[in-house]
């Protein structure tokens, strides 16, 4: 069947801000689909509020709406642009859900819109877990036993019917949200209560635990036609129990035999067809009995998916576009496989190669929460890698991960007995696999540690295998081990940098032995096919192979893009952006662009991002292979954020041509005491500092710079372990317990520059000129990370000679550093003093933001200027003009972590939305609109501030009478605000017994919070107020300015209608 | 040691992991990602050297179901890695105990994707494998005069020589239908018979060199020729059989893979050998009456083409528009290139055998309504 004709325009709907459980891979899915629907001459609207994305680029659509996705809002645009279709498959459970609420309430019946891709009954099916349960019975295929409950009575009634432990799984959410285990009566009562909170429709099922049993997933598509095909296979390391997103991935299923995995791939189209999902992609994941192979489906996701983001890059088949063209109405035998070229895409992909997929978690940025894994999902990022073999595949992945583990293998002390370590291999933890290994090491069997872990015994036993050449290679030196033995290690997946550790020598020992012996890797096609068919598109992976590299260097100019590596808390998808427009701008100046990069959330890593895609580690080991082959004339470091940053030296000594900004001038701005000298020697103001190596030291310098202190470790980056120290206490305390300062690890001991104002300033530079591409004026005062941050563009309290200063001093700072390409610097302003925090010689966070509300495309600028174009050539002669007012508001994980969620100089976001309009209030009204916890527009606030804020407070507190706001404080705080005639109903603290506000919250008896930490290390009552409010998605704020700019957005939305606007109306 | 000679003069080079010994045989390639067990034990490969493209072989092990036949027919088996301890519990030994007990050479740890590819360019051709560390241009020598699969009948080696009757399986006689099908075993694949014989109430398997009179003596209600291995160019007497078998009108025909191409020649069309095959679990084949796209699995090194004006062209092969199926203009009568009985591979054609039955049951009905 052709495309349809009678529709003409789309409307996409993006997944919003990065969350855990939702993060890049859906601006992957999102830009592919937009790109595909565009090529088929359809007119595509774009709605997504996340501006860090591909997809609100002015390329990806013909309109973009950079708006809250929630269903007033969406109205409005359908209004405005009277779409005739809306594809939400595309956009994550936010656009699912979005989809579901617009067809209920009839919006999308009143301006006749239909949803393509997948129907509302289609979804209310696979989401509802009652309606898909029933749907699957009723269809002859297993699920767990269980049943859904809308109340907690229901649930106790229910679980006396069912057997402990009982699983809880909410309708409507995703990665796992508000599900959990219950082993007995009050686990069941606690997890169901929060379940029936966090699901959009109050729904939870009670179900049978199949935990410990394997789980698999597989990715399949539908067509018109009733086409189905199965796209990848993936098998979980990890058995139920641990939320797919949380586990170790492998593709393609390694333990069924064909037998079992043809019964599956029956299911799996008959669950297709009995959903009903008509046309595109699915996720649909199973349990099976290690002991029996029973099976049963656990559930379906009608839409591509964080697992078929990483089927597209495990197969080379492209889901997300695919779905696309079939929604429009094809089939899949119209549509060409992108990579044979010749063949159809009516086919199922086969591997020659293993994949495998790790998470990335940031616990150590949540101290407090507990790592064990369950059915939340809680990893904030992933690394996927591939091999020709698991072992290969899986060393690949951990030296991805950027934690610090260049692989299995080097432990300093071999010996554990596995006892000692029983409960990290029972427990599900980040580190499980490592502990696996030592046991391994230690002389656990392969029974045992299947029996404890629940892993298979195949993957545990591949393991096993690495481990024992371990063994052998523990007994050489780099002198005596063999050539044989070598190469054997290395397509065992062993890295130099481990080989070094085991030797005893150093990584670059490690490599040049290698090439003496001439052993280097060989690169291999991802094909779709097996090498059935010749692949057109360089999509490529190492391995150790004796005949064949398929790399095929070219002899075009070239240039090399390093990537960022898995999302992390700091180092997000912004940087991917970046990386994505160098790879675009300098294709545009006909270079050759190789995109190097591991994770596979990315639009980075989609092959037609750039014109070779190396899917590698970012390790001085691979990148420095990949140059041997390719022979670049130069290597891009600037735009995947620290980790290609953190490269550059290493490179440099190796003579690799870096573009940009020199090395020596990134580390004199890296290297805090360095860039201090820079500093002086500019004559530019800088908080005062100090180094200590000791307790006295600290004192010491404590002594002469004077309280508040900001403290850090000297070797952390990202804000890692940053902290305020008010007085001394503070400070024995952080050094002795948070860090433990020694002369190896010293602490930076910085003036911390009180109730400063903070901005964040990027320009580009040729070395030449410079430009400010725009400055940020934070809402928080300095001391919360710039990451966490709420920014206004254009600044909208300072003064034009402070800008003015800010200009001329970035222009200074950019000289200085001879920076060629971009640099982002945070500035402190306090008692109308500027002050230097930091300079980032490099693309950072907030770049992609400000492109989208200024409409220059900084990242590109910048790439084209390291390729040797001067700003003058590129015509950005002067900071872009600002229209509008632009607000950026962070997303925070607490939700996830349940701990205190204060801000402070470490970052702790995962992602952010922006919001544009007229007024700051508006703005910022859009960028709180869409969280989970919606602002009030009447109810009771709760105010409890510390004594410093106390003053700010009061106007604060008289607007939000003025609005019609109850006031509820605790009694200090009440007192003070009586003082100035406000009324206020006083109420305990948690401490003070009940009732206290903990059980007013609870009780939805408070709308808002505003509670500020009382500075040094935070009562367990103001903890307790906090998380409360986290739990029960009660807004809060927890400064005072935050809570300045709530009160204005929340006047901006008494005053109702918010208006929509298209990017472009701002350019 | 182990070394792979092409007849082109180009070497692979592993680690023997099976049988010692030294052999030739056609080498082609398999894409399937599960199911070496059928594979090794599917008649269809006899004496090819068969490399499979996934890097893991053995994960699962080998078990007393998942075979095609009473033992192994490849004579060599290439892999990247092969399993050191298999995980599933259906799994009864270890795929390298298997390849040793069944005398087959196995070589592991050779650049599987590099030996593809060189036959994807080049095409299938002969190989010499030795588990030792042989004299590469020695190898390459017999390599050259081993005989080329289409010089070598594999169907006599493999077909039965005694008929048989299906003792039925797990299924109930009476939730079958009352049909004979009679099976004729150029080296049928047991999920062959397996399919029949969970419709059929009776299923009867009789020799490749059977006349067609004593076949047609069986009363069959209708008739299956069966896959096997070779080129079908040289079964003439089979050609001649399948001949008679449709001039006699008595009963339904169908073909599946090598019966597929017998049935063609017989009918009038023409063979001819494919550069390097079809051999997977993933290869698209449109049903070209329903437009419908089925996945299918494939073991063929030759196709058909030129078909008679008698016969209508039903399926074809999606990836490169090869003949997949056809059917009889004015008979009961219909084939399949590819294997509906799957085994390894997708289900998508199970409905295939329903069709066989339906025919089987009223063929009268048929010939009437094809006049
Ligand atoms: N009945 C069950 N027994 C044990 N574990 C389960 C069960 N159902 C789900 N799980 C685990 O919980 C995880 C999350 O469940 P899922 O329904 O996929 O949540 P989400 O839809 O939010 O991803 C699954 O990946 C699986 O590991
Ligand atoms: N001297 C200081 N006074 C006040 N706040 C500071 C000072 N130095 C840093 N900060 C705060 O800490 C945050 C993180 O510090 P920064 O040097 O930017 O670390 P990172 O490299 O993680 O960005 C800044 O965004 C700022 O809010
Ligand atoms: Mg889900
Ligand atoms: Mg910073």
């Amino acid at each position: 069947m052709p495309k349809r004709t009678d529709l003409k325009k789309i409307l996409v709907i993006g997944s919003g801000p990065i969350v855990i459980g939702q993060a890049g891979e859906f601006d992957y899915s999102g830009s592919q689909a937009c790109k595909a629907l565009r090529e088929e001459g359809y007119t595509v609207i774009l709605v997504n509020n996340n501006p860090a994305t591909i997809m609100t680029d002015p390329e990806s659509a013909s309109r973009v709406y950079i708006e809250p996705l929630v269903p007033e809002i969406l109205e409005k645009i359908i209004a405005r642009e009277r779409p005739d279709a809306i594809l939400p498959t595309v956009g994550g459970q936010t656009a699912l859900n979005l989809a579901v609420e617009l067809a209920r309430s009839g919006i999308l019946a009143r301006y006749g819109v239909e949803l393509i891709g997948a129907s509302h009954r289609a979804i209310e099916i696979a989401e509802d877990r009652l309606l898909f349960k029933e749907t699957m019975e009723r269809a002859g295929l297993a699920v767990p036993r269980g049943s859904l409950v809308r109340s907690l009575e229901e649930a106790l009634s229910l679980a006396k019917t069912l057997t402990y432990p009982i699983l809880v799984r909410p309708s409507f959410t995703l990665g796992g949200e508000g599900s959990g285990v219950a082993h007995k009566e009050d686990e069941l009562r606690a997890v169901v209560q929060r379940g029936l909170e966090l699901s959009p429709v109050h729904q939870v099922l009670l179900e049978e635990s199949v935990i410990g049993w394997k789980e698999f997933e597989l990715e399949v598509m539908r067509d018109r036609g009733d086409n189905v095909v199965i796209i990848c296979s993936i098998e979980n390391f990890d058995p139920m129990g641990i939320h797919t997103g949380d586990s170790i991935t492998v593709a393609p299923a390694q333990t069924l035999s064909d037998r079992e995995y043809q019964k599956m791939r029956d299911w799996a189209i008959r669950v297709m067809r009995a959903v009903g999902v008509e046309t595109g992609g699915s996720n649909i994941q199973f349990a099976v009995n290690p002991l029996d192979g029973r099976m049963l489906v656990i559930e379906m996701n009608p839409r591509v998916s964080r697992s078929s983001a990483l089927a597209s890059k495990a197969t080379g088949f492209p889901i997300a576009k695919i779905a696309a063209k079939l929604a429009v109405g094809y089939t899949l035998d119209e549509l060409p496989n992108d990579i044979t070229k010749k063949t159809p895409a009516s086919f199922e992909p086969t591997l020659d190669y293993v994949v495998v997929k790790i998470p990335r978690w940031n616990f150590e940025k949540f101290p407090g929460a507990k790592t064990t894994l369950t059915t939340q999902m809680r990893s904030v990022g992933e690394v996927m890698a591939l091999g020709r073999t698991f072992k290969e595949a899986v060393q690949k992945a951990i030296r991805s991960l950027e934690i610090g583990q260049p692989g299995l293998g080097g432990d300093d002390e071999l010996l554990l007995a596995p006892e000692l370590i029983r409960d990290y291999l029972e427990r599900p933890n980040p580190k499980r696999i490592f502990s696996i290994y030592r046991a391994i090491h230690g002389g656990a069997s392969i029974e045992e540690l299947a029996r404890w872990t629940g892993i298979d015994p195949w993957f545990l036993t591949q393991l096993e295998e690495i481990a024992h050449l371990e063994r052998r290679l523990r007994v050489q030196n780099l002198e005596s081990v063999s050539a044989e033995l070598l190469l054997q290690a290395k397509r065992f997946g062993f890295s130099d940098a481990v080989l070094a550790k085991i030797f005893r020598t150093s990584e670059s020992a490690v490599r040049a032995k290698r090439l003496e012996h001439g052993i280097c890797p060989v690169y291999k096609r991802v094909d779709t096919c097996a090498a059935e068919f010749e692949a057109q598109t360089p999509y490529l992976y190492s391995t150790y192979e004796a005949d064949e590299s398929e790399a095929a260097p070219t002899q075009k100019k070239k240039v090399v893009v390093l990537g960022g590596g898995p999302y992390r808390i700091g180092q997000g998808i912004e940087f991917d952006y970046c990386c994505c427009h160098a790879a675009f701008a300098l294709r545009e100046l006909g270079y050759e662009v190789i995109m190097i990069n591991c994770n596979p959330e990315t639009v980075s890593t989609d092959y037609d991002t750039s014109d070779k895609l190396y899917f590698e580690p970012l390790t001085l080991e691979d990148v420095l292979n990949i140059v041997d082959v390719e022979r670049p004339d130069g290597v891009i470091v600037q735009f995947g954020g620290q980790t290609p940053l953190n490269l550059a030296g290493a490179l440099r000594e190796h003579g690799v041509p870096i573009w940009g900004t020199s090395p020596e001038d990134i580390d004199l701005a890296e290297d805090r005491e360095k860039f201090a000298l820079v500093l002086d020697e500019l004559e530019i103001k800088h908080p005062r500092s100090g180094i200590a190596f000791s307790v006295e030291e600290a004192f010491r310098v404590a002594e002469d710079i004077g309280f508040p202190l900001l403290v850090r470790p000297s070797y952390v980056l990202g804000g890692r372990a940053m902290a305020i120290c008010y007085d001394k206490s503070d400070l024995a305390h952080y050094i002795e317990e948070a860090v433990r300062v020694s002369p190896a690890q010293p602490v930076l001991i910085d003036e911390f520059l009180q109730d400063a104002l903070e901005l964040d300033v990027d320009a580009v530079s040729d070395g030449q000129d410079c430009v400010i591409g725009g400055i940020l004026e934070h809402i928080e005062r300095a001391g919360i990370h710039s990451g966490d941050s709420c920014c206004v563009l254009p600044p909208w309290t300072l003064s034009e000679e402070i800008l003015d200063q800010v200009r001329s001093v970035t222009k200074q700072l950019a000289r200085r550093l001879h920076v060629v390409g971009l640099m982002n610097v945070q500035y402190a302003v306090q008692n109308g003093k500027l002050y230097v925090l930091e300079v980032n010689p490099r693309a950072s966070r907030t770049v992609p933001f400000i492109s989208k509300a200024t409409g220059v495309p900084l990242a590109k600028i910048a790439a084209k200027v390291m390729a040797g174009m001067t700003l003058t050539e590129l015509g950005l002669c002067e900071e872009p003009k600002v229209k509008g007012v632009h607000v950026k508001a962070p997303v925070f994980p607490f939700d996830r972590f349940l701990i205190d969620p204060i801000l402070g100089p470490e970052m702790k976001s995962t992602g952010e939305v922006m919001g544009s309009a007229e007024t700051v209030g508006e703005a910022f009204a859009k960028t709180q609109l869409s969280l989970k916890s919606r602002l009030p527009t009447e109810g009771t606030v709760f105010i409890s501030v510390n004594d410093r804020d106390k003053p700010a407070i009061i106007p604060i507190a008289r607007a939000l009478r003025a609005l019609g706001f109850t006031l509820m404080a605790t009694r200090g705080t009440a007192q003070f605000l009586r003082a100035v005639g406000l009324p206020v109903r006083p109420i305990n603290k948690v401490s003070e017994g009940h009732p206290h506000i903990g059980d007013a919250i609870r009780a939805g008896e408070i709308q808002l919070v505003i509670n500020t930490p009382s500075g040094k290390r935070a009562h367990h009552d103001e903890v307790a107020i906090r998380i409360g409010a986290v739990k029960h998605r009660v807004p809060y704020v927890t400064t005072v300015e935050g809570a300045r700019v709530l009160v204005e957005a929340i006047r901006s939305l008494k005053s109702g209608l918010l208006r929509v606007y298209a990017l472009e109306e701002f350019h | 040691m182990a070394i792979l000679a092409l007849e082109d003069g180009k070497i692979f080079r592993g680690r023997a992991c099976g049988a010692h010994g030294v052999l030739c045989g056609e080498v082609v390639f398999n894409t399937g990602m599960t199911g070496y067990q059928e594979i090794l034990t599917d008649p269809s490969y006899a004496g090819q050297i068969v490399c499979m493209t996934y890097p893991h072989m053995g994960n699962y092990g080998v078990n007393s179901e998942d075979v095609e036949s009473a033992r192994p027919w490849v004579s060599g088996f290439i892999v990247r890695e092969l399993s050191q301890r298999f995980s599933n519990w259906r799994g009864q030994m270890d795929l390298e105990r298997y390849l040793h007990e069944h005398n087959i050479i196995g070589v592991c740890e050779v650049d599987t994707r590099a030996l593809t590819r060189h036959i994807r360019e080049k095409g299938a051709m002969r190989g010499c494998l030795s588990s030792f560390d042989s004299d590469p241009d020695e190898l390459i020598a017999r390599a050259r005069c081993a005989p080329t699969i289409s010089e070598y009948n594999w169907v006599h080696e493999v077909s039965c020589t005694e008929p048989y009757e299906w003792a039925g399986g797990e299924i109930k006689s009476e939730s079958r239908h009352d049909v004979h099908i009679v099976v004729v075993d150029f080296g049928v694949k047991r999920s062959i018979v397996r399919q029949l014989g969970a419709r059929a109430r009776r299923v009867t398997v009789v020799p490749a060199f059977w006349s067609a009179e004593a076949i047609l003596d069986l009363q069959p209600d209708g008739i299956l020729l069966s896959n096997g291995p070779g080129d079908p160019a040289i079964l003439r007497d089979a050609i001649a059989t399948a001949r008679k078998l449709i001039d006699a009108e008595r009963c339904p025909i169908f073909g599946i893979c090598l019966g597929h191409q017998i049935l063609g020649l017989a009918l009038g069309a023409r063979a001819y050998k494919l550069k390097f095959g079809h051999r997977g679990a993933n290869q698209p084949v449109k049903n070209l009456l329903t437009n419908r796209i089925e996945i299918t699995s494939h073991n063929h090194g030759f196709a058909l083409t030129d078909l008679p004006s008698a016969v209508e062209l039903t399926h074809i092969n999606l990836n490169d528009g090869s003949i997949e199926g056809f059917r009889h203009k004015r008979l009961p009568i219909f084939a399949v290139q590819y294997h509906p009985e799957a085994s390894p591979g997708p289900h998508d054609a199970h409905h295939l055998f329903d069709r066989f039955i339906e025919l089987a049951l009223a063929p009268s009905a048929h010939y009437a309504q094809a006049h």
